[in-house]
């Protein structure tokens, strides 16, 4: 039986430059303009179509890939952005599998939707590569000044929508860069050539949007100040925080946050300086965990198992990714939760599962151990908002089960702040769903300001 | 067993299937390999007098397609053969000498005079070619010079062409048509009249099949202009079906041979041809989208479906469907029917839904019971087909007949037993009234 007794296997350079070079290239490569007009040419253009019903930012798809397939990418680029200017990246990372090509009704005719995400991409890059402004001009100035906290999708679509509007705004962002996880976080292979770093430029090209980098809420810029100097505030820093296992022992050498070795991955320049174990569990089952994984392995780990705490049927990575993930090697062990993290003079070497099981919709542990081997061990178990980021320097938000509480119009408890995002109540940890709750507050924000 | 051998116009094949005069049989080169292919037969691309003419040394052709390049219309600026006669009458020879059971009809194409047909004529006898069909449909750069289709616009001139020929050749006389006009009875009967052992057709629809909108010119563009072409290909066997259905009706020509020719593809094109009444089929376009190969797969096709169906020769289908073509005033008014929509197989595009809101008659819900769910709503529902045909599933939405005696929701009237039609229709202002009015 393999022990935990042998020195933890962590190296970095495992692989060639020409399998790093592989193994982290566009996952989906842009369609040739053939493909995309024959891939057009499948859509239906249905009547009320269920793809735009299910699209978060109720893009126009039929029209939008009309125009592709009439030979006017531009217009069909122009389409999707009059609904969600963040179209480009989320054509690269939205679970399509589950929204739009989900409901299409080829998926329903012969399981084979129209490929409306990559469709999506042809679309956005083909503007793109002609256009480095987007296609919308900024109304007369208003006067009025906005903050935006957070330069992820929400506080991006806040801002470019509000700046359309002809207001100001101000970008408050943590990191040294804007784009939120669509820089930081997001599998390597999903999102390549620095797409996120182009797609912010394209979207700041409106103008009047101004982008103060390392301004974190709570440390140096607070709540109070802004709502004192500013006409609105839009709260999009999404969830700093992240989970931990519970277990003893976290701060092990050699157990890490999923998201900030993803975060890494995102911002090396080399693959080969990123050390990496032999053997790799990952607790956890969301697009997190998929991401962490598959990337893991692409680095050149030999072993990696996700271990899921329910069956895979409940694993909130889609089906698409779950696929991903073992076509890729990774092993998906469920009905497993950590107990115990097993270490060797302070370096991980194992982790013990224990085996669960569903006992009428609760899930107890059977006592049955597995210990798995491990030089690293991810914990990719969620990630929580920051409370004290953002209450203290004033009255304080309304808060529910850890997130902030938004009306319809993602007005917060405070009458002139609003939010969107991961950080709601009843953010969807999706970017679509983002750019929506951006959309909707700034409409929200100009209306209110506008009075 | 099918048997797929042909006799037209004592014109024997071993198969219905010829190749249309074109470029595919300009040369004993290609000819040699079409019938090594399968065909049953080629009439040889028109043979016109010395010197031959030039064709255009840019582009003659153009198409139309589908996203996925299917090629659906097709269009050329190509003359008559423009190579020496001498020697196209030399491979001419050779070939049938060679190919005994195939069919060698050659097309021509000479001036409005007796003499230069007769000329002609003698020449092509002497290749001891099957028969002769005269190119009166060539739509562009021999019109002008007062052959092709400036013949075949003016019946006068089909028949005394036809005429001549007839009298000067003991070869078969086929006819080919232009579309490039009102009436196709017209030329039809002219040619019979003439003395012709068949018509063919169609031949090609002057057509500009599209712009350059940067050049701001007609395609296929030479130097930057464009001139009209002749369309064919599959885009036009609707416009042929009917052509060849008119001559095929009409009493002034019925039972004169025809050899049908437009956008044949598939056995099932040929066999659509026949059953209006073509005695065998012409054709080109497929065999220059596909290469030659394409007649076995209509060789196989036409003996698998006339075996299904059990026919055993051509003759027992071709001209069958001829009886049911009718016209719109024969129609019968009191049959009704109904759109249906199979739920089952129902993908809830909406397609039907829209077609029929926007355009139509607004008998098709969107909705039901706050579900998305598409039905036909028989009280508005006036047949029309509409949804049958805008619908992307095959056989989703079928046009289902009302039984006599059942009441019609849109009518609230009884659906009548009787035949009845727009003659005698009482809104028919030129109805013949019943005696006793």
């Amino acid at each position: 039986m393999t022990q935990s007794n042998r020195a933890p296997d962590v190296a970095a350079g495992r692989l060639s430059d020409e399998d790093y070079a592989r193994n982290f290239a566009d996952l989906h490569p842009l369609l040739s303009p053939h493909e995309a007009t024959v891939e057009a040419d499948r859509c239906y253009f249905c009547y009320d179509a269920p793809c735009v019903q299910a699209c978060p930012t109720s893009i126009d798809i039929p029209q939008f890939i009309r125009q592709i397939s009439t030979g006017n990418p531009t217009g069909s680029a122009k389409t999707i952005f009059d609904q969600n200017i963040l179209g480009g990246m989320c054509a690269r990372v939205c679970p399509t599998e589950t929204l739009c090509e989900q409901v299409c009704v080829r998926e329903v005719a012969e399981g084979k939707p129209v490929k409306i995400g990559q469709l999506q991409r042809y679309a956005t890059d083909h503007y793109m590569s002609e256009n480095d402004m987007t296609p919308f001009t900024r109304k007369a100035e208003t006067g009025k000044k906005i903050a935006v906290i957070g330069a992820g999708p929400a506080g991006l679509a806040c801002a470019h929508a509000l700046a359309v509007e002809g207001h100001d705004i101000d970008i408050y962002e943590a990191r040294e860069k804007a784009g939120g996880l669509n820089e930081y976080g997001i599998a390597t292979y999903k999102t390549v050539d620095d797409y996120a770093a182009k797609e912010v430029g394209f979207i700041l090209s409106i103008g009047g949007i101004t982008l103060k980098t390392g301004k974190k809420l709570g440390e140096n810029v607070h709540l109070a100040e802004l709502r004192a100097s500013y006409d609105a505030v839009f709260l999009g820093m999404g969830l700093a925080g992240v989970n931990a296992l519970g277990l003893a022992d976290e701060d092990t050498d050699g157990v890490l946050d999923a998201v900030d070795y993803i975060a890494d991955l995102r911002q090396t320049k080399n693959y080969a300086d990123l050390p990496v174990g032999r053997r790799v569990v990952v607790i956890g089952g969301g697009m997190t965990a998929v991401d962490i994984a598959v990337q893991t392995k692409r680095l050149g780990a030999e072993d990696v198992t996700i271990a899921y705490r329910r069956g895979q049927d409940r694993m909130n990575a889609s089906e698409y990714e779950q696929h991903l993930a073992q076509t890729n090697g990774v092993k998906i062990l469920t009905w497993a939760q950590p107990k115990e993290l097993v270490a060797e003079n302070g370096h991980i070497t194992a982790i013990d599962l224990e085996r669960t099981r569903d006992d009428n919709g609760a899930l107890v542990g059977t006592g049955t151990i597995i210990r798995l081997p491990a030089d690293m061990v991810f914990k990719a178990v969620g990630q929580t908002l920051v409370q004290t980021d953002l209450n203290g320097s004033g009255p304080n938000i309304q808060i529910e089960k850890g997130r902030i509480v938004v009306d319809a119009d993602r007005k917060t408890s405070l009458e002139d702040v609003w939010a969107g995002g991961d950080c709601i109540l009843g953010g969807e940890d999706l970017t679509v769903a983002a750019v929506e709750d951006g959309k909707i507050a700034a409409a929200s924000i100009h209306r209110a300001l506008s009075a | 067993m099918a048997d797929l051998r042909s006799d037209f116009i004592g014109i024997k094949s071993p198969n219905p299937f010829w190749l249309a005069s074109a470029p595919p049989t300009d040369k004993e080169y290609n000819v040699v390999r079409a019938f090594k292919a399968g065909w049953g037969g080629v009439v040889w691309k028109t043979l016109g007098e010395d010197p031959a003419v030039v064709n255009v040394n840019g582009p003659r052709y153009g198409a139309i397609h589908s996203k996925d390049r299917q090629l659906i219309g097709f269009n050329n600026i190509e003359l008559i053969t423009d190579r020496p006669l001498e020697i196209n009458l030399q491979e001419i020879k050779r070939v049938k000498r060679d190919w005994p059971d195939r069919a060698m009809v050659v097309s021509l194409m000479v001036p409005c005079e007796e003499q230069n047909w007769i000329d002609i004529l003698k020449k092509v006898e002497d290749t001891e070619a099957d028969g002769i069909e005269l190119n009166f449909g060539c739509p562009h750069g021999m019109s002008e010079r007062g052959m092709g289709s400036a013949v075949g616009q003016v019946p006068e001139y089909i028949e005394m062409v036809t005429r001549w020929c007839k009298k000067h050749t003991r070869m078969p006389v086929i006819v080919k048509l232009t579309p490039n006009i009102t009436d196709i009875r017209k030329p039809a009967q002219a040619a019979k009249n003439g003395g012709a052992d068949a018509v063919s057709l169609i031949n090609t629809i002057n057509s500009i099949v599209g712009v350059d909108l940067d050049a701001m010119a007609p395609t296929p563009t030479v130097d930057g202009k464009g001139a009209h072409g002749g369309y064919c290909g599959p885009a036009v066997k609707p416009i042929a079906l009917n052509m060849v259905a008119e001559i095929a009706r009409d009493p002034a020509t019925h039972g004169l041979p025809i050899s049908g020719i437009g956008g044949v593809t598939t056995w099932r094109d040929a066999a659509e041809f026949m059953a209006l009444g073509a005695g065998n089929v012409q054709v080109c376009t497929a065999a220059m989208t596909y290469g030659f190969k394409v007649v076995q797969e209509m060789i196989e096709g036409l003996k698998d479906w006339m075996d299904s169906a059990g026919y055993t020769s051509t003759d027992q289908f071709i001209g069958k469907a001829v009886p049911n073509c009718s016209d719109w005033q024969h129609l019968n008014l009191n049959y009704i029917a109904k759109a249906k929509i199979n739920q089952d197989l129902c993908i809830s595009c909406g397609r039907c839904h829209i077609a029929c809101e926007d355009t139509s008659h607004q008998a098709i819900t969107n909705m039901v019971d706050g579900v998305r769910k598409f039905e036909v709503i028989d009280a508005e529902c006036v047949g029309c087909n509409l949804c049958v045909n805008v619908c992307p599933v095959e056989d989703c939405i079928t046009m289902e007949p009302m039984a006599a005696g059942e009441i019609d929701p849109r009518t609230g009237k009884r659906v009548d037993p009787n035949y009845a039609n727009w003659t005698t229709h009482p809104n028919n202002p030129m109805a013949v009234r019943e005696a006793a009015e």
